[in-house]
């Protein structure tokens, strides 16, 4: 039968924003491993966006060598105390296991999360592996410290370049710092898979926003790098774009996250940023990020709805993080849409008219269109709502550099070696593809580390 | 960040030379940077009151009105503040007017300088308006005088200039120019300063029919685009401050809903305020 490591009970987690699910025991996890069928075909590995060798590593933990076991991760992963924590598995390696014919795959994830943890994984000297050096003395810039950009860095340093990774922000990590709570993702965890990359000659200048402080032209010019990586993301807030959205009370996902995660909120007064959560909260969305704002506001003293147009089945939340929820006493209001943002005599948000909804004809996307009921508006109470409907491609540097070809919602065009339009200049991540997952950017800041490499050494070879 | 250099405008007004030669380089005016005074602090926005491509500097003029501006005033030269990003926003779109006229009120007054002197060395006619709430307030007088063929000052107190608000000579000259006895006609009110004195000065330069541009100042987080606590409506439409702004065309500004946004952590704030130097 698959393990499912112990999380911390549900009457206790949410007066602290500790992490929920516990790592695996030893013990636990040498069962866990043992129930691998190794198959020589690896379809896991194959449903891996970076292709990990996960029997591979499976088998050094059932030998009882976490470490090695880490060392077959990174082989692939440079940052697996992250993804073992925040990659679907489920739709992914595990949706592909032998045994998930039976509903039991081998739970991959926590594996993969009880090797990073137990071998304390950055103070593990970085493997470089030197037949891989290419020996070109060249440099190269990445521009965002998310999940695309750290793993573009890392492969590029791996590879022998020189690297200098610029961040916007204090700190990086892009939304494994800002947007993924403590609750899920510690951000000691974020700083140890930081400072692996660091160890590994990576160059990381926070505090330095591309097109503003610094341009393409520059980095490209006196700078004197080689090539760019574009890995700014998905960091721009959708609105619902009704009445009373901008009454105070009313944030955006990111707003909400990043006075939480970024700035720790929770310890106001003795850190210096306020968030104001209120008795009630409601938060508008069905993602992973309206699940994660929910838990905070839960976290932080307040009675919380989640209103979602659809039903449960179509959210496209993580299950895991759904059952989380329901544990700590969110309440979920599903086929619910908010119509306006009501105001107090004070003008301070009070609550948020809505409407009841029924599923229609499946719309683009497959999902069955949600559609007003007539006459079934109601109020839900709320002094404080957060808006977690979707973000789009951060659009600053392309405004700043009108070379970069844009597309919709102002995602970068790419071609199919992940290059922009301005020649040596790549991009990839969220910023590329639209809001993503974590792994999926991972797997884009592999790929055009490689087509980085490959670009670099054709300039080489013609020169 | 270093600090290379601190002086006093009066007991609550700061100006800070800081070393930051990627902000120097590029800076214009209208401009700000977002700051992290001390490791644990918040992040704010503070207008780039002037730069030294040469030096590498830019200068930061701030009023002591809470907890994050106490807390970088306690900083001293040879101190570093924690983060500084920037220059972000917009920077001021200046050419094409012949006839400026520039308010600015408290330490906005800081903040008008560089526009003022961006639009007097591209040839515009500058007259500015400061006002203060009394003399022991009021900031960049000489500096002011240099880049404006006139220059207007008015207090609270009356303890220098005329006692009144900056509406009043505003008022006195916009009334000529419609009675023709003003000689030129100003294409433009730039003002910056407290929401209500924008709010008052765009009521009557744009009774007038002149083009008004107001610089906001909503609390910010990330100040590029990515948190939205900045957002304010302009023409009816939401507008992320911080890289569509900061400065707008005020016909379009709902003040009102600038004004209780900025309220929006006013109990946390008197919270927080005296443990200034605690972080």
């Amino acid at each position: 039968m698959r393990l499912k490591p112990a999380r911390e009970p549900s009457s206790s987690r949410i007066n602290n924003f500790s992490e929920v699910t516990r790592v695996f025991s030893p013990q636990e996890a040498l069962v866990e491993a043992s129930r691998c069928l190794q198959c020589k075909n690896a379809p896991c590995s194959k449903g891996c966006p970076v292709n990990i060798d996960i029997p591979g590593f499976i088998k050094l933990i059932k030998e009882g060598k976490p470490a090695e076991a880490l060392a077959k991760i990174k082989e692939r992963n440079s940052l697996p105390g992250i993804c073992g924590r925040v990659c679907p598995q489920e739709e992914q390696c595990e949706k592909a296991c032998v045994l998930n014919k039976n509903g039991e795959p081998v739970n991959i994830g926590a594996l993969e999360r009880f090797a990073a943890d137990s071998a304390a994984c950055a103070k593990m000297p970085p493997m470089i592996e030197k037949d891989k050096k290419t020996g070109l003395a060249l440099s190269v810039a990445v521009i965002g410290s998310g999940p695309a950009g750290l793993t573009c860095a890392a492969e590029l340093a791996k590879s022998g370049y020189t690297v200098e990774l610029f961040e916007s922000l204090h700190l990086p990590g892009g939304v494994l710092s800002y947007g993924i709570p403590e609750f899920r993702l510690p951000k000691k965890i974020v700083a140890d898979e930081v400072a692996y990359v660091r160890g590994l000659g990576v160059k990381i200048s926070p505090d330095t926003l591309a097109g503003y402080t610094i341009s393409l032209e520059e980095l490209l010019g006196k700078r004197g790098f080689s090539a760019v990586f574009i890995a700014s993301g998905a960091g721009l807030p959708q609105f619902l774009g009704i009445k009373g959205e901008n009454l105070p009370g009313v944030y955006s996902a990111n707003e909400f996250l990043c006075r939480i995660n970024l700035m720790k909120a929770y310890e106001f007064p003795t850190l210096a940023t306020p968030v104001n959560v209120a008795e009630e909260t409601i938060v508008v969305g069905g993602g992973n990020v309206a699940l994660d704002c929910a838990r905070c506001a839960r976290r932080l003293g307040s009675r919380v709805s989640l209103v979602y147009r659809r039903t449960e089945a179509e959210m496209p939340a993580r299950r895991e993080e759904v059952e989380n929820a329901v544990e700590e006493g969110i309440k979920f209001c599903f086929l619910t849409q908010p119509l306006e943002f009501l105001a107090d005599s004070q003008g301070l948000l009070s609550g948020v008219k809505c409407i009841k909804m029924q599923l229609g004809e499946p719309d683009d996307s497959g999902r069955r269109r949600p559609l007003a009921l007539p006459g079934s508006e109601f109020i839900i109470n709320a002094g404080t709502a957060v808006v977690a409907v979707g973000q789009n491609p951060n659009p600053l540097l392309a405004k700043a550099c009108p070379g970069l070809k844009t597309g919709p919602h102002g995602t970068l065009v790419t071609d199919d070696a992940l290059m922009t339009s301005i020649p040596g200049v790549f991009a990839g991540g969220d910023i590329v593809s639209g809001a993503a997952t974590v792994i999926s950017a991972m797997a884009a800041g592999k790929k055009g580390a490689a087509a980085i490499d490959a670009y670099l050494k054709e300039l080489k070879h013609e020169a | 960040m270093l600090i290379i250099s601190k002086t006093y405008y009066s007991p609550e007004v700061v100006r800070m030379e800081v070393e930051a030669p990627e902000v120097a380089a590029k800076a214009a005016a209208g401009q700000f940077v977002i700051l992290i005074p001390k490791e644990g602090g918040e992040r704010i926005p503070l207008t780039i009151a002037d730069w030294n491509k040469d030096r590498g500097t830019i200068t930061l003029i701030f009023q002591k009105v809470g907890f994050s501006t106490n807390t970088l005033s306690f900083l001293e030269p040879g101190d570093n503040i924690a983060h500084l990003l920037g220059p972000l926003g917009k920077p001021t779109h200046i050419n094409g007017y012949s006839e400026v006229i520039c308010v600015g009120g408290g330490v906005g007054i800081a903040e008008l300088y560089p526009v003022a002197r961006a639009f007097y060395k591209a040839g515009s006619r500058v007259t500015s308006i400061l006002g203060a709430r009394s003399r022991g307030l009021l900031i960049l007088e000489d500096a002011m005088r240099e880049v404006s063929k006139e220059l207007i000052i008015v207090t609270d107190d009356g303890s220098y200039g005329s006692k009144g608000l900056v509406t009043d000579p505003l008022k006195g000259i916009l009334s000529s120019v419609e009675n023709s006895t003003h000689n030129v006609y100003p294409e433009l009110v730039y003002a910056i300063g407290p929401v209500a004195m924008m709010q008052a000065v765009a009521g009557l330069s744009l009774g007038y029919g002149i083009k008004t541009i107001v610089s906001l100042n909503p609390i910010m987080v990330d100040g590029t685009g990515m948190c939205g606590a900045c957002r304010c409506t302009v023409h009816g439409k939401t507008a992320f401050a911080c890289v569509e702004g900061p400065e707008f065309d005020a016909s379009g500004v709902d003040f009102e809903e600038l004004k209780t946004r900025l309220k929006t952590y006013r109990r946390k704030e008197i919270r927080i305020n005296d443990k200034a130097g605690q972080l």
